[in-house]
């Protein structure tokens, strides 16, 4: 017996659409996060995530519908990220429907707000995304930066420290996305994914980059991640998760 | 047509149970803290997530603790996650936090240091695991033995009867997966997130005369 891997695709979504950018930009219109959300719960993903890209006020509205019909007719966990800046942000998400909630640039500038809300609501229900992109040189100690907009801004951090920050803090997951994978569909950054899971004792979730399932397999085998997610190959109909399972359990990893 | 009362003390989100229920033609679902309302309907459902004793603080403050003794009596009666540990003696978390004590037995932290295939414990115990059905029960019926339900806590059950412990769990220790006595049933999983499964469970539940 054992806990099973977790393939979690991924939905990226605009004003209640599903749309997949390549390195954050080059936007693709993917369809109905609902619809596909539910062919995902159907073909047996393990969660699903949801990242709000819409940058509108009154997009956020949209997104409390949009999860508030997902999570009426997905019955597996769904984790919402994206703008999550208050406590009441949370509150909204959660009461929409939510099990988990994924703060990112909040926590870079507040990191408390993390502890505020773990104390609040549980760690069980924190997620922290982490963008963190190498910046060591050919020859040098491999090391990783956090990056907020997009991939765009570094910010000093040190991504491995900044990790072990968050769990400190009471985050109960770690969503960690590999910025200069994000979208080119090379598999992940494992040298961040293992040295960030090695250094936790919470889950890690193994993101961006994945173009295959060799890639998928990797995140878990080298990177000692605890579950990995995905967008484009799922979206596109390039594999199913099925496929993915089966994949994964043909090199020996447990899956559901 | 027959009402589920899902109890709510103010913690956390019960969407997703409620409408779960509500998917497996649980009839009229109703989420509420109103102590007449709950005593009035034919199943009790009582879930709970975040911490224990904030948990505790609000149903004893909303005097559930004895309306959870009295419902779960004579209906059937079904308590999910941290509302199945609310049900224990005590719980180790938050420095010790005394439950209900409807089943006998303790809620402790899984430890960290463990190892298991070679990898350290993550804790919270997050994800997909098996279920071992140990004793038959109406709530299992069309469940595989060893199904995979969805978990995420960082405590776990020490039963204090083996004869209580009719699902079993494995995380670097063996804990209860789900205990029942009488018309009492809990799980430490969450049937309204475990995909087919967890909604058999529920409807099971709905189809269930409270009898074992």
């Amino acid at each position: 017996m054992a806990l099973a891997k977790r393939i979690i695709p991924c939905l990226d979504v605009d004003n209640g659409r599903v749309v997949k950018g390549v390195k954050f930009e080059n936007i693709r219109d993917a369809g109905d996060p609902v619809e596909i959300a539910r062919r995902y719960n159907e073909q047996g993903a393990d969660e699903i995530t949801f990242l709000d890209i819409t940058a509108s006020v009154d997009g956020r509205d949209t997104t409390l519908h949009t999860v508030e019909r997902m999570a009426s007719q997905v019955f597996i966990p769904l984790t919402v990220g994206g703008g999550v800046r208050s406590v009441q942000d949370i509150r909204n998400l959660l009461n929409a429907g939510a099990d988990k909630v994924s703060i990112n640039t909040a926590a870079v500038f507040n990191p408390e707000f993390v502890g505020e809300a773990a104390e609040r609501f549980g760690s069980q229900c924190i997620v922290v995304a982490i963008d963190a992109k190498k910046v060591s040189g050919a020859g040098e100690a491999p090391r990783w930066e956090i990056f907020t907009h997009g991939g765009r801004k570094p910010t000093g951090l040190d991504a491995v420290e900044w990790a072990k920050k968050m769990e400190a803090l009471g985050a109960g997951e770690i969503l960690l996305t590999s910025m200069d994978q994000d979208g080119m569909k090379s598999g992940f950054d494992l040298g961040v994914t293992r040295a960030i899971s090695d250094a936790l004792g919470i889950p890690v979730i193994a993101s961006g980059g994945v173009g295959n399932l060799q890639h998928l397999a990797d995140g878990i085998t080298e990177g000692h991640a605890s579950a990995v997610l995905a967008a484009s190959i799922f979206h596109f109909g390039e594999y199913t998760v099925p496929e993915a399972k089966a994949y994964m359990a043909a090199r020996g990893i447990v899956v559901r | 047509m027959q009402t589920v009362a899902v109890i709510d003390y103010g913690m956390g989100n019960l969407h997703s149970v409620a409408k779960a229920l509500e998917h497996v033609g649980a009839g009229k679902v109703l989420v509420t803290s109103d102590a007449a309302v709950i005593r009035e309907a034919d199943r009790v459902v009582f879930p709970g997530v975040g911490a224990i004793r904030d948990c505790m603080a609000e149903i004893r403050r909303l005097g559930f603790d004895s309306l959870v003794r009295e419902v779960s009596v004579d209906r059937p009666f079904l308590g999910i996650c941290v509302g199945m540990q609310a049900l224990l003696d005590h719980s180790e978390e938050n420095h010790g936090v005394d439950c209900i004590g409807l089943f006998p037995g303790q809620v402790k932290l899984f430890d960290k240091s463990t190892q298991e295939h070679g990898e350290h414990l993550k804790v919270p115990h997050m994800g997909w695991n098996e279920v071992s059905q140990a004793m038959a029960h109406p709530l299992w019926h069309d469940i595989p033995d060893q199904a995979r339900f969805y978990f995420v806590h960082s405590y776990y059950i020490d039963a204090g009867k083996p004869g209580q412990v009719v699902g079993r769990g494995h995380y670097g220790v063996d804990f209860a997966a789900a205990l029942a006595d009488g018309s009492r049933f809990a799980v430490q999983f969450h049937p309204e997130k475990s995909h087919t499964h967890g909604l058999q469970l529920l409807q099971n539940f709905i189809a269930w005369d409270g009898r074992w």
